[in-house]
This record gives C-alpha cells, sequence and structure tokens, in this order.
C-alpha cells in the first residue's frame, strides 16, 4: 500500500513526540486504541488559564498512518481552544494526509485522542473548582 | 527503486532467472501456435509444454503424466479443494478439515464449499506452528472428505511432518492435500513419499515467470474440473495454455533443483547469522526450534508494530514483509501467529525476513545495524515500548 507525501513526512519528521507532567493541573492526557487492536495513541495537552493549548505531545503505537495523524493534530492543537479541539473531526485529518480508506480509522483514533485529552483536563479542572 | 535496494521478500515472489528468460523468449518473440492445433507450429508448443511438465515432475518426484498446469498457486488449491473434496458426496463425508496456518487460497475455498452443503473446519497447530496430530485424529471422527494442510508455512517456514499426516488422514478415509509452494526448490520435495494424494506448487517462488503453477494430482481421483472448455491437460484444466510462462516453470525447475543443496547450505549460513543478531536485540522469532525451510525468519520486537517496521525498513533500502503479502492490506494481525498462540499485540509486531540465493552476509550485517536504530527510533515514539 502507498503511503502519501504527508504521512511519509510526518513519519520520518514526527512533530511534538514526547510526554507532559500528568500530574500538571493544566495537562489533560487521552490515552485510546489497544495494542491487540493493533493502535495505541497518547496524547497530552497542557491549557492555559484562557482554555487555549499551549503545547501537545504524542506518543503513538501503531502503523506510519497512525503515527501521522497524532503527529498531525498535535500541530493543529496548539493556539486552539478546547472547544475548537473538540470540534476537529477525524475527515478533517484523514483528507489532509490523504489516508485510504483501510487506514481512515487512524484519523477516527486521533480524533478519539484529542476528545479523551478534552475530556480529562474538563474533568480536572471541574475537580479543582468543586475542590475550592 | 535505486539500485541500493535490498530483497528480503523471497517467499512473496522471486526475480525471474536470466537463463529462464532465455528459454521463454522464443515462445514470446516468434510465432507461437496454439498447441492444441495439429500443424508444425501447434506441435512445437505442444512438445515444449510436454518438456516442462517432464522438469516439473522431475523437480518434485513426481511423473509427467501427475502434472497438472494451472495458471498460478491459488487456482492450484482452489483446484484441490474443491474438485478433491467434492468427490465424496457431503451426505457421506461433510468435513473439510484445514490447517488454522493455510494461505488464504485453501481456506477460503474450504469455507466457500460450506454453501454446497459441506462442513469446513480448521485443524489445531502447537506452539511452534505444527499440526497437533491429536487434534487431528479427534476430528477425523466425523467423515472427512479432504484434509489439506501445506508443507512449509509462507509465514513461519515451519516445516509439517505431511507423512504422518497423510498417513492419519488416510486410515479415517479422507483425501489429502498439500500445498507446497514454499518447499520448493527450498527442501528435497518428493511427491510419491509424502503420500498425499495432490500437491500444489508455483513457478514464481522459485527464479520462474508469474502466471504458471501445477497440481501434482494421483490419476487415480475422479476429480472435476474448476474450468470446462477445450479439454485441454487431459480435461483437468481447459484453456489456451501459457505456453511462455510454461516453459518458464520447467525451466526454473531444473535450476531449482540443480540449485537447491547450495541454496540451502546459503540461506541457512545467513539467516543463522541473521538470528544470532536479533537474539542480541531481545527480538521473539517464531518457529525456530522446530524444522524450518532454510531462508525463512519470523520475528516480532514488543511495543512496535510489523507494518511500521516495514515502512521503516523501506525507507532504509530492505524489503522485508509483515505476515503474508496477501493480506498486507489489512491490519489484521498474522492468523498463522494466533494459531499458534501467540498474543495478538506481539503478532501485530510481526515482520519477515525470507532469504534468496543473492542475498550476502554484509547485506544481513548492514540490515541488522538498521534494524537496531529502527527499533530504537520506533520504541521513542511508542506509546506502549517500555
Amino acid at each position: 500500500m502507498a503511503y502519501s507525501d504527508k504521512v511519509l513526512d510526518h513519519y520520518e519528521n514526527p512533530r511534538n513526540v514526547g510526554t507532559l507532567d500528568k500530574n500538571d493541573p493544566n495537562v489533560g492526557t487521552g490515552m485510546v486504541g489497544a495494542p491487540a487492536c493493533g493502535d495505541v495513541m497518547k496524547l497530552m495537552i497542557k491549557v492555559n488559564d484562557n482554555g487555549i493549548i499551549e503545547d501537545a505531545k504524542f506518543k503513538t503505537y501503531g502503523c506510519g498512518s497512525a503515527i501521522a495523524s497524532s503527529s498531525l493534530v498535535t500541530e493543529w492543537l496548539k493556539g486552539r481552544t478546547i472547544d475548537e479541539a473538540y470540534a476537529i473531526k477525524n475527515s478533517e485529518i484523514a483528507e489532509e494526509l490523504a489516508l485510504p480508506p483501510v487506514k481512515i480509522h487512524c484519523s477516527v483514533l486521533a480524533e478519539d485522542a484529542i476528545k479523551a485529552a478534552v475530556a480529562d483536563i474538563k474533568a480536572k479542572q471541574l475537580a479543582a473548582k468543586e475542590a475550592a | 527503486m535505486t539500485m541500493s535496494n535490498i530483497y528480503f521478500d523471497h517467499n512473496a515472489t522471486t526475480a525471474l532467472d536470466n537463463g529462464v528468460l532465455q528459454a521463454m523468449l522464443p515462445w514470446m518473440q516468434q510465432q507461437t501456435g496454439n498447441p492444441t492445433s495439429r500443424h508444425i507450429y501447434g506441435r512445437s508448443a505442444r512438445d515444449a509444454i510436454e518438456h516442462a511438465r517432464a522438469q516439473v515432475a522431475e523437480a518434485c518426484g513426481a511423473y509427467s503424466s501427475q502434472v497438472v498446469f494451472t495458471s498460478c498457486g491459488t487456482e492450484a488449491n482452489n483446484f484441490a479443494v474443491k474438485g478433491i473434496s467434492a468427490i465424496k458426496p457431503a451426505s457421506t463425508a461433510k468435513q473439510i478439515l484445514t490447517s488454522a496456518i493455510e494461505h488464504p487460497c485453501v481456506s477460503r475455498p474450504a469455507a466457500a464449499m460450506q454453501q454446497l452443503g459441506y462442513i469446513s473446519r480448521k485443524v489445531e497447530v502447537d506452539a511452534n506452528g505444527q499440526v497437533d496430530l491429536a487434534n487431528l485424529k479427534t476430528q477425523l471422527k466425523s467423515p472427512t472428505s479432504l484434509v489439506s494442510v501445506m508443507l512449509a508455512n509462507n509465514e513461519t517456514g515451519v516445516i509439517q511432518d505431511i507423512d504422518s499426516i497423510a498417513e492419519t488422514a488416510r486410515i479415517a478415509g479422507a483425501f489429502v492435500h498439500t500445498d507446497a509452494v514454499q518447499a520448493l526448490g527450498k527442501i528435497a520435495l518428493k511427491f510419491a513419499d509424502l503420500n498425499v494424494h495432490a500437491m500444489t506448487i508455483s513457478s514464481h517462488k522459485i527464479h520462474g515467470p508469474q502466471g504458471a503453477a501445477a497440481l501434482i494430482l494421483d490419476k487415480k481421483l475422479d476429480i472435476q474440473p474448476l474450468l470446462l472448455g477445450g479439454g485441454q491437460e487431459k480435461g483437468l484444466r481447459s484453456g489456451t495454455e501459457n505456453v511462455a510462462a510454461i516453459v518458464g516453470f520447467g525451466a526454473a525447475c531444473e535450476l531449482a533443483m540443480q540449485n537447491r543443496a547450495q541454496f540451502a547450505a546459503h540461506t541457512m549460513a545467513l539467516r543463522e547469522q541473521l538470528e544470532l543478531g536479533l537474539e542480541a536485540l531481545n527480538v521473539n522469532i517464531f518457529g525456530q526450534t522446530v524444522a524450518r525451510i532454510p531462508n525463512t525468519s519470523f520475528f516480532a520486537i514488543d511495543g512496535i508494530e510489523g507494518e511500521t517496521l516495514v515502512m521503516a525498513l523501506d525507507r532504509k533500502g530492505y524489503a522485508v514483509a509483515s505476515g503474508s503479502a496477501c493480506s498486507s492490506d489489512s491490519s489484521e494481525p498474522s492468523h498463522v501467529l494466533l494459531a499458534m498462540g501467540i498474543p495478538a499485540d506481539l503478532a501485530r509486531g510481526a515482520v519477515r525476513v525470507s532469504l534468496g540465493a543473492h542475498n550476502t552476509a554484509t547485506q544481513v550485517k548492514n540490515f541488522l545495524a538498521t534494524l537496531s536504530n529502527e527499533i530504537l527510533r520506533l520504541k521513542q515514539m511508542s506509546a506502549i515500548a517500555a
């Protein structure tokens, strides 16, 4: 199967590989997928007090398309509000990377990872408010 | 593709040998007759096919009369599975047994026979990928028309004890077929010694052209053909013969027989070198402790996806495979490894190196260095690696 140039570019030069401090109250973590299903994505976002995503990091176990999808979303997330992040659709990711039909699930997983990370940061913020 | 690319995927297909090409060329460049025609053009094409038939028969220990040419291994396997199981009516012998590690071109036609009232069941394999004879015996208590087990597995390279499997199946009254596509040219192959009723072999795995294969068939079987028509191949496979490809298949068989011992020694030495290096990298090697065809090594690295590693190695100039080439468009883990009880997450990491006569020790050494770097790089990126 042929990979698009954009997939290969993200695969060869992945953006924002790594982790953020998961104990930081401003960091949300989304971990989706399962090794047995073929792909696992860990996406971490750091949100400032205005609800803007300042930083994003990923680690992915999976095929080149999964790596590229997660690398791409870390670029997209920076500078967006968490609500804007939540609105990112897998179809936008698949279109940007020209993913073939058998690889659409990689973009779905990336969308799920964003939603999980946003849900995590919202839960953290809510818990902090209740504690205060 | 650059000249520096290294080909480690010989179980998928092999390059056409130049001597084989030379044997084929006249049948592509000159006026070739239809082998069924009575004139000089037809008769000479017929003679060329019969010469190839003798070469193919010689290479696999069969009689010329037992060789039925087909267009590919898949066709020969479909012909065998559908044709042989149908010899016994579903009302008397309902069951078709295939091993759990067969190529889809055996397991799918077996499953398709269910529409005609047969029941397709899988014979289990052990942790090394060898057929569990006790499981076979148990399953053979149900009336069975056909048992089909491949001689050497395309992914692991593991060799089956076909002789014992065939004996067990024959005692139960079943017919036996073996897919020997990966065995031809790599291990000694004698149709008569295997005790099976039918055996599949293919041209393009032994430096012959794609487009020719054969079912070696015990002619006592009253088998129905897949293709009906002009009655070629004694009525068993109608359709105008692919003369050039069949001539090439014959030449490739002769070459494979001459080179087999040297091929085995050469690829086995390279594989030992490879697997010593893999062990140092903490890689899981499948079926390593049992008999395998000499050129094949199937392995996986914890926390790294096989397809990703294949892509990474391809970018560095090494052509290897993840699972079988036929299924590499899907992201399902290898059914062979799952049948061996390998956990799905490790099975997803599986990569196959299949060596050939032209590979060298330097290529293997450089491959190991590249692999080591790529493992480090991918582990840094992986969400599950330690």
